[in-house]
């Protein structure tokens, strides 16, 4: 039997157990699950952004050879509407919204039909043949028009584009502190429509077991538990007769946080076909048919002293939901509203939120989820209140910062802040970045009229992970809880299975869930097994997203192995003939105080435990444990990123020079894996800041329709960054993490855009509009020119 | 249909394709080599980058027919008796992959680059790689783990065979 020796897992880089099936090409993805009899869905979808269905005409698609059957809208009518989890108020306009359009398409990618045939090929060409008349309707596309009076409606039926106002107002009243304030800046930022771009494209699979009336759903999700749950509901199969799948995912980022149409369709054709059938999008049809992240127009105003210090904070936001509620597409901009006030200290916060219906792609989780945005706004209008003051930008958030010896810290908007540490962090991301060499050479650079200016950026942030307790989301109206579930199986030979609820997409869970918990059963990481992503074999659980599967899921996982090792104890105790109190439990081997030749590895006693012939009187045969973990609090981690960009002012072209980040992530189980969650994180907040944006045109067309009119970015158009970390141990959870999937997505568009202002603003440009391309920078600083009062014309641009 | 013969990771195959099929969708559909994945429709990702005679190819780019006499190499043809390539290997230790589904065209596209340019800088791994997208990493350690793996011998059946 192997014994444990020495190191400790938890904290060391182990390379991944997940690594070998897909360095070498052997992995499971939805995609490739091929079952005899399979059939092919490919489904028609509206080319126009808004407009009345007048006829569908399946018939001359199933006159195409291998073309199995046709369905439109109407053959769906039985199934209940896509769910939306998150009614943020009460008075919410929920519009119905069926998986294939009945009387109106409201958003370019609406499906209208769906074609069977016996490959994808037959059923890509059999689109061609299905016949549609379209009435146009008026496209929604301006948030701010939507609103008003005589505004065309997306959902005319409800008399409204408003879909929900959702105000939070802490503290003192925000008029009362903003006339005692010496300075009022007031500011509007635009977050642009991303499209989240996971590399796998979504793909579902249903086999049905026509005999019994059970299906397997194979997914390429990120959430099988609720999507079992949802399926259940929409479609009417029994839950009990669901069992969902979700294989390999080639990544998330929150777009396969949703319960799709697609999904439902798939099972409600497996169904009444009785044959198992695939749908696996194109890049460009999941551009229309995946959800969108953003989307949001943020009047930002902030009231300070002379010296710089925060008074008060007042928010209204515009968000866009799209053409219908997802799952939580109006929870992503509330997430936001939390975090709003960052790391600060004030005395008045004032948030508002209306969400607006267009005739676009719903919105919904996109990596941060709400909290960029958030962060994005007041990292850019400290930014604009720094140069108010005449203070460093630095030197302003220090003077507002929560202070290290403050903490536990109750938050302006009321979340309890428990362990931080932004000095610590801060000093360390200034000291690698050479924060003071680079000001000076700005300032020797600016004086000498240099025509590739330098800018520096500045962001720090903190964000609400570990989603959620239970009883928050009962309190935002959020449908679901916040737990997560782990249960430990410890087999006859030693070796353990962990069955976790999460369901990894590319994070790594099956080796640091390995590192948990072969720590804490003291036995070889190689002899742990992570269970996860099947409805049958890890049937419970709340899945992946929002940076929660380590705080809560590895919670559970390090509490259930506790929990096991109790009960190994009582077995241990009773072989070895000694009371539990003196035994101790060292690297997986119990023994008796004093006596360390009495002892029992933990693997024996799993042995003794399968066989059953000397238990302890009463016990049940098994150490096997479970855990459900409801967490008490969020886990805030946080952190202080610093970008230099150089941008040619002749061009417009921005380049960036370095780029440094200290995150607090607090514990860490496996640091290459946190480093690679912020290499990714910061990938994609540059990207947002540089390079993505979803375009429509004034009909509503997605113009930024397929990957070569959308810039994912590559290699070359990103930099080498500086990783480092600081380390304040959460308060909440016995592992002391706090969370890093989307850490570096959060801080690193303010950053990037802060240098990109900082570096033109002695040339008379306050803002440029995201993403920052060289077109807009160019155009900031022509109608900056162009305009002696200078930002104003910036902020039209 | 037409008829195509074409060697798969060191196997001959011959089957009647239609003219329209394309190399991908052939090694994936007809063959069950599903370890090279479609990631888009633009071939912009590169997901599906193979080995076609030598020179790296986006697979969704070639049709079966194009292929036809044609030896291709994919990520599920290189490790030789259970050896992993130096690429799979460095992807592996330099947690180069976070999803995985861009690894296999990442791998294969970064093995065209170390045949033609056996030392290359970090730049010159980025702009090798510029057609290959990952969503995942932010690229960092795709350069560390092809620097790393940059003059290491790619194992060959005639070193590793009994």
């Amino acid at each position: 039997m192997s014994e444990r020796t020495g190191e400790r897992e938890v904290g060391r880089s182990r390379p991944r157990k997940e690594d070998a099936r897909l360095v070498t090409g052997q992995t499971t993805w939805t995609d490739n699950i091929g079952v005899t009899g399979l059939l092919h869905l490919a489904i028609l979808r509206s080319p126009m952004a808004h407009a009345r269905i007048e006829r569908v005409d399946v018939t001359p698609a199933l006159e195409r050879p291998g073309v199995v059957a046709a369905f439109t809208g109407r053959d769906f009518a039985e199934l209940a509407s896509l769910p939306c989890a998150w009614p943020v108020t009460e008075d919410i306009v929920l519009p119905g919204h069926p998986a294939v359009a009945v009387d109106e398409v409201r958003y370019a990618g609406d499906p209208v039909a769906v074609v069977v045939a016996r490959d994808r090929y037959t059923a890509a060409d059999a689109l061609e043949a299905v016949e549609v008349d379209y009435e146009p309707l008026p496209p929604v596309l301006d948030l701010e028009a939507a609103l008003a009076n005589d505004a065309s409606l997306v959902h005319a039926d409800k008399g409204t584009n408003r879909c929900f106002v959702w105000p939070l107002a802490t503290g003192e009243r925000y008029e009362t502190v903003r006339e005692r304030a010496d300075v009022v800046l007031r500011r509007r930022y635009h977050q642009q429509r991303l499209i989240p771009n996971a590399m796998e494209p979504r793909s579902v699979v249903v086999t049905p077991l026509a005999t019994s009336g059970e299906y397997t759903v194979y997914s390429a999700t990120q959430i099988p538990h609720v999507l079992r749950v949802m399926l259940a509901m929409v479609t009417g199969v029994p839950e009990h007769k669901l069992r969902v799948v979700a294989p390999d995912v080639g990544g998330g980022f929150g777009s396969k946080l949703q319960v799709y149409g697609e999904e439902v369709i798939a099972l409600d054709l497996a169904r009444r076909l009785g044959r198992p059938v695939k749908w696996t999008e194109s890049r460009s049809e999941g551009y229309l048919a995946t959800h969108h992240g953003r989307g949001q127009i943020q009047d930002i105003e902030v009231a300070a002293t002379r010296e710089g210090r925060l008074l008060g904070l007042k928010v209204d936001l515009l968000a866009d939901m799209g053409a219908y509620l997802m799952l939580v597409t109006p929870g992503i901009p509330i997430l936001g509203a939390f975090m709003y006030p960052a790391i600060y200290k004030m005395d008045a916060y004032d948030f508002t939120c209306t969400g607006v219906f267009t005739t676009r792609t719903p919105t919904d989780a996109y990596r941060g989820a709400g909290r960029p945005e958030a962060t994005y706004a007041i990292e850019r209008i400290m930014d604009e209140l720094a140069v108010e003051v005449g203070l460093d930008p630095v030197e302003l958030r220090r003077r507002n910062w929560i202070g290290h010896e403050e903490f536990p810290y109750t938050s302006i908007s009321g979340l309890t802040y428990d362990s931080g540490n932004y000095e610590a962090a801060t000093d360390k991301a200034l000291a690698l970045f050479g924060y003071d060499e680079l000001r000076a050479e700005q300032a020797k650079r600016n004086e000498s009229g240099d025509s590739v200016r330098l800018g520096i950026g500045v962001s720090t942030y903190t964000e609400m992970c570990g989603l959620a307790p239970s009883r928050v989301l009962r309190d935002l109206r959020y449908a679901a809880g916040g737990w997560e579930a782990a249960s430990i199986r410890m087999l006859p030979t030693g070796k353990v299975e962990v069955v976790t609820g999460t369901s990894p997409h590319g994070q790594g869970h099956e080796t640091c869930w390995s590192q948990i918990a072969a720590d804490v059963l003291g036995v070889p990481f190689e002899d742990v097994e992570v269970v996860h992503g099947d409805t049958r074999s890890a049937p419970q659980g709340m899945d992946t997203y929002g940076s929660r599967s380590l705080v809560v899921g590895g919670a559970a996982v390090h509490h259930a192995a506790e929990k096991v090792v109790d009960k190994a104890r009582k077995v241990a105790a009773h072989l070895l003939e000694a009371d539990e109190r003196d035994l101790e439990f060292t690297d997986g081997v119990f023994s008796v105080k004093g006596s360390p030749e009495e002892r029992r590895t933990i693997q024996e006693v799993a042995f003794e435990t399968f066989s059953s012939h000397d238990l302890p009187d009463g016990m049940e045969p098994t150490i096997n444990a479970e855990h459900l973990l409801d967490p008490e609090n969020f886990s805030y981690p946080h952190g202080t990123h610093l970008c230099a960009v150089e941008i040619d002012t002749e061009t417009g072209r921005t380049s960036i020079r370095s780029y440094v980040c200290v995150d607090d992530v607090g514990k860490v189980i496996n640091p290459v894996i946190v480093e690679g969650q912020v290499h990714g994180g910061l990938a994609q907040g540059i990207a947002q800041a540089l390079y993505e944006e979803a375009v429509y045109d004034d009909e509503g067309n997605l113009v930024s329709g397929t990957m070569a009119d959308y810039l994912v970015p590559g290699a070359p158009d990103l930099p080498e960054f500086t990783t480092d970390r600081t380390e304040t141990p959460a308060t909440s959870n016995p592992l002391g993490v706090k969370g890093v999937g989307e850490a570096g997505t959060i801080a690193s568009t303010p950053a990037v855009v802060n240098a990109i202002v900082d570096a033109l603003r002695p040339l008379g440009v306050h803002d440029v509009r995201m993403p920052c391309s060289p077109g807009r920078v160019w155009e900031a600083l022509r109608s900056a020119q162009s305009d002696r009062s200078g930002w104003e014309g910036a902020e039209r641009s | 249909m037409t008829r195509i013969s074409v060697t798969v990771d060191g196997t001959k195959y011959e089957d009647d394709v239609e003219p329209r099929l394309l190399l991908v969708h052939y090694l994936r559909d007809r063959l069950g080599l599903t370890g090279t994945p479609v990631g888009c429709d633009t071939s912009n990702c590169g997901a599906c980058t193979v080995d076609l005679d030598g020179a790296t190819a986006k697979s969704c780019s070639v049709l079966a027919v194009q292929a036809d006499g044609s030896e291709v190499t994919t990520v599920q043809g290189l490790a030789v008796n259970g050896e992993w390539h130096p690429l799979q290997k460095a992807f592996h230790e330099r947690h180069a992959l976070q999803c995985g589904y861009c690894t296999p065209g990442m791998i294969m596209a970064a093995r065209g680059l170390l045949r033609e340019n056996p030392a290359p800088s970090a730049d010159d791994v980025r702009h090798a790689l510029e057609g290959n997208l990952c969503r995942c990493t932010g690229y960092q350690n795709i350069v560390r783990a092809v620097l790393d793996a940059a003059g290491a011998t790619e194992p060959s059946a005639q070193e590793v065979a009994p």
